[in-house]
């Protein structure tokens, strides 16, 4: 038994000894710079930075080219509503000399002109007439009410109500062209059309 | 004795009428010039002496010399007033159309020096230089008021013609010269003439148009309208009282009545087209284009606006009524038959005629005063052109007053149809106004005005108080 006690004993000692070894050995201080440990970590919150940045930025673009993609269909659309409006004012409809008869362009024209009122159903409108400067005065006034009442009951033939169309004649009295030419004199057998 | 009353519109001399303008008093002052036949004794009916036949298209112009004036009292201001009237009568003279002044450097004796009455003159001076006739003037002035001496002779009767004195203020020289005038024309021809005859027009001032008169010669013009806007179409009633017009002023084409006198006028407003006024001779009653029914169509209205009838009831354009000088007659253009014609309607029987058949572009009748005639205008081949055709039956075909001289257009006639007043580009491509003989020769430039002149209406024969 006593032996088997010794035995414990010494096993103890032994334990005990290595221990002491292992403690002995943790005085033993190893002295390490952290810039490794510290490069790591900074370079992976780093990383973690640059990667939100990154989504951030991407986020912001797509946001920024969502906002230029609406912005330019936006403008897109009130240039084309601009042109619409512009081509509505600009594009004159023109008469034969001593005719108030509409030609099959001055009907695409009106065709035109009648769905911009359509689409904008606010508006009134003036359509003058208007004839060159051969003619007298007195029957070129009473042409030019012809013109206007020849644009004007196609249109409204179209759907657009009277109420939002008037006509006057200026006969002779306003040309676009002060010239005397074939071409001028073109120019000027016009209907036009004036928003109110 | 005969009396004469002036009225309110004549001027002075070239120049001064802009002093004596606006002067309201000077009519009580200084508005009766006492007309003093001088020579009781003139044997002479005026059938006798039916010189020149106006409505001849074949005229030759009479030859008349027209003298120095003499002063009488033979200072400088009497003098210098003599020159001047001596100017205006034969600028006058000469503007008729059917008489030439004969150049004074041709004359061989000086009636200023050796007496302008029938016993003083030698009438083989005249004779000699070919002169059918003879005008002699005197005149005494003294502090602006003048007394005019003037005496018309038939020179191979050896005749005295018309003699007159005329006194007045010495602004009122003109007027006294025209008033002779008209007594040379109603010796010679039976009717009084232009002289006392205006003629209103448009006339652009700063880009707009206006509505202008003047007297029949181009002289003192003078601006009727202030609307900055476009002004159209003016119209004389018979009497010279009244002007009606077109304008813009209200933002479409409306017809105004203008007293000329300042009485209150009238504005005729449908809707639509209110256009081409034109007055019945003698009457209140106006016919004018108006489209409130969707068509232009020519009415006789009020000069109030208030419709009386309708006269064209049709497809198309209906404008530019003009009434025949009776009253009896209506002419206008209309595009019933596919393009502008001419047509006249009768408004008593109800007929219409159309008068002219040449060419595709007929516009602007313009009745003669004897209602025998029609000027109107024409355009063929972009030309376009004053036409006259004749209105008796059986006749009708038409003769040209204008070619080859840029467009012509809007004619109108001086009372006594002797003249045609008419808008032209001949010069420089700018409208102004013209005036010709009704056969077309001696067509000249009426007057000389800033801006674009058209549309000149000459006024009736109006009698003195309305000039």
């Amino acid at each position: 038994m006593n032996k088997k006690l010794w035995m414990n004993l010494m096993a103890a000692v032994l334990v005990a000894g290595l221990f002491m070894t292992v403690s002995c050995a943790k005085k033993t201080i190893v002295s390490e710079p952290t810039t490794i440990e510290d490069q790591v970590k900074a370079e992976a919150e780093a990383k973690a930075k640059a990667e939100a940045e990154a989504r951030a930025e991407e986020a912001r673009i797509k946001a920024q080219e969502l906002q230029d993609q609406m912005a330019n269909e936006q403008a897109l659309k009130q240039a084309k509503i601009a042109a619409a409006k512009n081509r509505f004012i600009n594009q004159n409809i023109h008469f034969d000399f001593d005719s108030s008869e509409l030609s099959s362009m001055a009907k695409t024209l009106l065709k035109e002109k009648a769905e911009w009122m359509s689409d904008n159903p606010g508006i009134h409108v003036t359509i003058q007439g208007h004839c060159d400067e051969r003619g007298t005065t007195d029957y070129n006034l009473g042409l030019g009410e012809r013109r206007a009442m020849a644009a004007k009951n196609y249109l409204s033939n179209l759907g657009i109500s009277n109420s939002r169309l008037t006509t006057i004649s200026f006969g002779e009295e306003k040309p676009l062209d002060a010239g005397s030419s074939e071409e001028a004199y073109r120019k000027n057998r016009r209907a036009q059309f004036v928003l109110e | 004795m005969n009396q004469f009353r002036l009225g309110n519109l004549c001027g002075g001399h070239p120049g001064a009428g802009e002093k004596y303008q606006g002067l309201e008093s000077w009519i009580f002052t200084v508005c009766w010039i006492v007309i003093v036949l001088f020579f009781l004794t003139i044997p002479v009916q005026a059938k006798e002496y039916d010189y020149i036949n106006i409505s001849n298209p074949y005229l030759n112009k009479t030859p008349v010399a027209v003298t120095e004036f003499k002063a009488f009292g033979g200072h400088q201001t009497e003098v210098d007033a003599g020159t001047r009237a001596m100017q205006i009568l034969k600028n006058s003279l000469n503007f008729t159309g059917y008489l030439k002044v004969i150049n004074s450097a041709a004359y061989l004796s000086n009636p200023a020096q050796t007496g302008i009455q029938l016993g003083q003159i030698n009438f083989k001076d005249w004779t000699g230089i070919g002169a059918d006739l003879l005008v002699t003037g005197g005149i005494e002035e003294s502090q602006g008021q003048v007394k005019l001496k003037l005496r018309l002779f038939d020179t191979f009767n050896s005749k005295l013609l018309v003699g007159k004195i005329y006194t007045g203020a010495d602004s009122q020289i003109r007027k006294m010269i025209h008033m002779f005038c008209s007594e040379i024309s109603h010796k010679l021809t039976g009717n009084w003439g232009v002289f006392n005859s205006k003629i209103s027009f448009v006339s652009t001032v700063k880009g707009n148009k206006e509505i202008f008169t003047c007297d029949f010669d181009g002289h003192n013009p003078k601006q009727l309208t202030h609307h900055k806007s476009i002004s159209l179409s003016p119209a004389w009633s018979s009497d010279g009282q009244w002007i009606a017009y077109v304008s813009y002023a209200g933002g479409k084409p409306d017809i105004y009545i203008k007293n000329l006198k300042k009485k209150p006028g009238f504005i005729i407003n449908n809707k639509g087209l209110n256009i081409s006024p034109d007055w019945m001779p003698g009457k209140d009653i106006l016919a004018a284009t108006l489209s409130f029914s969707g068509n232009q169509e020519i009415y006789l209205l009020t000069k109030k606006g208030e419709i009386i009838k309708r006269i064209t009831r049709g497809w198309g354009v209906n404008v530019s009524p003009k009434f025949s000088p009776d009253g009896k007659k209506l002419a206008f253009t209309s595009n019933r038959g596919g393009n502008p014609q001419i047509y006249v309607k009768n408004l008593e029987t109800g007929d219409v005629k159309r008068i002219t058949f040449e060419g595709r572009y007929n516009t602007s009748p313009a009745w003669s005063p004897d209602g025998k005639k029609m000027a109107y205008v024409g355009i063929e081949k972009n030309k376009i052109n004053i036409f006259v055709t004749s209105l008796d039956s059986g006749t009708g075909t038409s003769i040209q007053l204008t070619m080859h001289t840029g467009d012509n257009e809007e004619p109108s006639w001086s009372p006594d149809g002797s003249l045609i007043v008419f808008t032209s580009n001949r010069e420089g491509k700018t409208p102004r106004l013209f005036v010709m003989t009704a056969a077309g020769t001696d067509q000249r430039r009426l007057l000389i005005l800033k801006g674009k002149q058209s549309q000149p209406s000459w006024s009736g024969s109006t009698s003195s108080e309305n000039i």
